[in-house]
């Protein structure tokens, strides 16, 4: 005689079981919250924004327009059009002094975000530590926990222009260390690093084996000393993953456009991922990319003054209204220290939106060491930050009050 | 600093000392000064509106005339230029090269302003040996000036 018995899970699974771990562990950004608070709310002048706030020029957007009357609706190499990459070779060639093989040594990406994926699961094996300045852009945390990497924070400080120092690198350094991740000029701080000082860091780097990704998607957004590669230094070639991309200079965030340029093997690595993952980079997206190299350049510079024009307004307000912050000297961000007003990150963000409708992002959306501070973009018209600023300075008057 | 000044005001003539001054790193005091030399120096002519005369409800009749001339043995073609400039329906007039030597914009109240101004006046002025008038039809653009603006804005209100 046989029994039936009813079959029952040991346990019920709920769709949350499913999830991996290494996912579960990761945290919802913080701006993501902050975000639908403002999208609630009407008449936000909005210091939040994370890209330009020009359009596209209009000669690019032609171009994408003309790939798409032309048919050109197809894939591409899994590295991207080869005429892009020489482009780019040709690009990075006179403005980084980098010399790039466009056949082997290019891959043109989804973003800079796909880059940085593709480079940390290329070269990441679990448990290798990865090193990183803060307050540092939102992903760099989550990414490398996604590549199973050990995220390793090094504090940067206002005192210190919020520039990486050698001795802190030296000092955060374990057997474990592989990758230090380069982001000058820093989103949020607008921090750059001198050619001097890195090449202090590139000689930790080459002394520790240490291999470099570098983000340098605001490179050509520098106000003052002209921008240097920490992949144009002595010994850096062969260690560094230069990351790139068109979303800030040229004002192309939605066209999803970027690069790494690296040796061969690494980026063969890379592009093992990338064409099993992505396959391409979307082909409109690459034409309007090479018309940008081609001829963008005018009105990359035309858009760069604007934003140095508006940095200038932004700091001189904020000094006026007793905030004393560093001058930014890349990027389209100021981080401007709060602690005189007696708030923390959170209260002010949260404080200013509610009283004036004014949108700024709380410091500590980019790491622990943001606690304090608030980023404000200055990409956002000269009309409305004129009031923006009206609107803040009457709402720290008023913290002083309470 | 004059230069970026004037690209400034160029972009918006109403832009308040207090914030040039912020944007270009010096004082309001310093750029009053720099403006009154400006405009000292007849560097900065003028400073007027740009009116979309459709959305204005005004009918204005705009022409472009292209007018041949003959330069004089003294001063080419500047005297001549220079009087066909004074009329007051003469909004800019300029000297080209190509086939015709000034060509020269013009306003009228109505289409009758404008053909009398061109026969009566412009073609009778001696050295004036043809003109060519063009009636404008529509203004999509002018000076600088997009008459529609881009689509409306779709950015996210905050990003990373």
């Amino acid at each position: 005689m046989t029994m039936h018995l009813p079959v029952t899970p040991l346990t019920a699974t709920a769709p949350d079981d499913f999830v991996a771990e290494h996912v579960r562990a990761i945290p919802r950004s913080g701006i993501r919250d902050f975000f639908e608070i403002v999208q609630s709310m009407s008449g936000v002048i909005s210091l939040g924004i994370g890209e330009p706030d020009f359009v596209t020029p209009w000669h690019i957007r032609e171009a994408a327009i003309y790939a798409l009357e032309r048919g050109k609706t197809g894939y591409t190499s899994n590295l991207g059009l080869l005429r892009l990459r020489e482009a780019i070779a040709d690009y990075v060639l006179e403005h980084y002094r980098l010399r790039y093989a466009a056949a082997t040594e290019v891959l043109v990406t989804v973003g800079v975000s796909e880059g940085l994926d593709l480079a940390l699961r290329a070269v990441l094996n679990p448990g290798d530590e990865v090193l990183y300045h803060e307050p540092c852009y939102v992903s760099y945390s989550p990414s490398i926990a996604l590549a199973h990497g050990r995220a390793v924070a090094i504090s940067t400080r206002e005192e210190d222009e919020f520039k990486l120092r050698a001795s802190a690198l030296r000092a955060a350094i374990t057997p474990k260390s592989k990758v230090l991740l380069l982001n000058f000029p820093t989103n949020p701080t607008g921090a750059v690093l001198t050619a001097a000082e890195l090449e202090e860091i590139a000689e930790v780097c080459r002394e520790h084996q240490l291999l470099v990704i570098t983000d340098e998607i605001y490179s050509e957004l520098s106000y003052g000393e002209a921008h240097t590669s920490i992949a144009s230094l002595p010994g850096m070639r062969e260690r560094t993953i230069f990351l790139h991309g068109f979303s800030k200079a040229f004002a192309m965030t939605g066209f999803r456009i970027g690069y790494a340029c690296a040796p061969a093997p690494l980026i063969d690595a890379m592009m093992r991922i990338h064409q099993y993952g992505i396959l391409c980079a979307p082909i409109v997206s690459q034409e309007a990319a090479l018309e940008a190299l081609l001829r963008g350049r005018d009105d990359m510079l035309e858009m760069r003054e604007q934003y140095r024009l508006r940095r200038n307004f932004l700091v001189h307000k904020f000094r006026e209204m007793g905030l004393p912050c560093f001058e930014p000297r890349g990027a389209f961000y100021l981080f401007v220290g709060i602690k005189p007003t007696g708030k923390n990150s959170h209260d002010f963000a949260f404080g200013l939106l509610k009283q004036e409708q004014v949108a700024v992002v709380p410091g500590t959306a980019f790491g622990p060491g943001g606690e304090g501070y608030v980023r404000c973009s200055y990409a956002t018209s000269m009309e409305q930050l004129e009031i923006a600023v009206e609107r803040i300075a009457r709402f720290i008057g008023s913290c002083g009050r309470q | 600093m004059d230069e970026a000044l004037l690209n400034l005001l160029e972009d918006n003539a109403l832009s308040k000392p207090e914030t040039l001054a912020a944007q270009l790193q010096t004082t309001p005091e310093e750029i009053r000064a720099r403006i009154k030399q400006l405009e000292d120096d007849r560097v900065i002519l003028a400073y007027k509106a740009i009116v979309d005369d459709e959305r204005a409800k005004r009918t204005q009749v705009k022409a472009v005339i292209e007018v041949r001339i003959t330069p004089e043995r003294e001063g080419g073609f500047d005297r001549i230029a220079h009087r066909i400039a004074q009329y007051r329906e003469v909004q800019s007039c300029f000297l080209m090269s190509g086939g015709f030597d000034l060509l020269v914009f013009i306003e009228g109240k109505t289409l009758q302003d404008v053909a009398g101004f061109v026969s009566e006046r412009l073609s009778t002025l001696p050295g004036v040996l043809s003109t060519a008038t063009h009636f404008n039809l529509k203004t999509y653009k002018q000076q600088g000036v997009l008459r529609h603006k881009a689509a409306a804005e779709e950015r996210l209100q905050v990003s990373p």
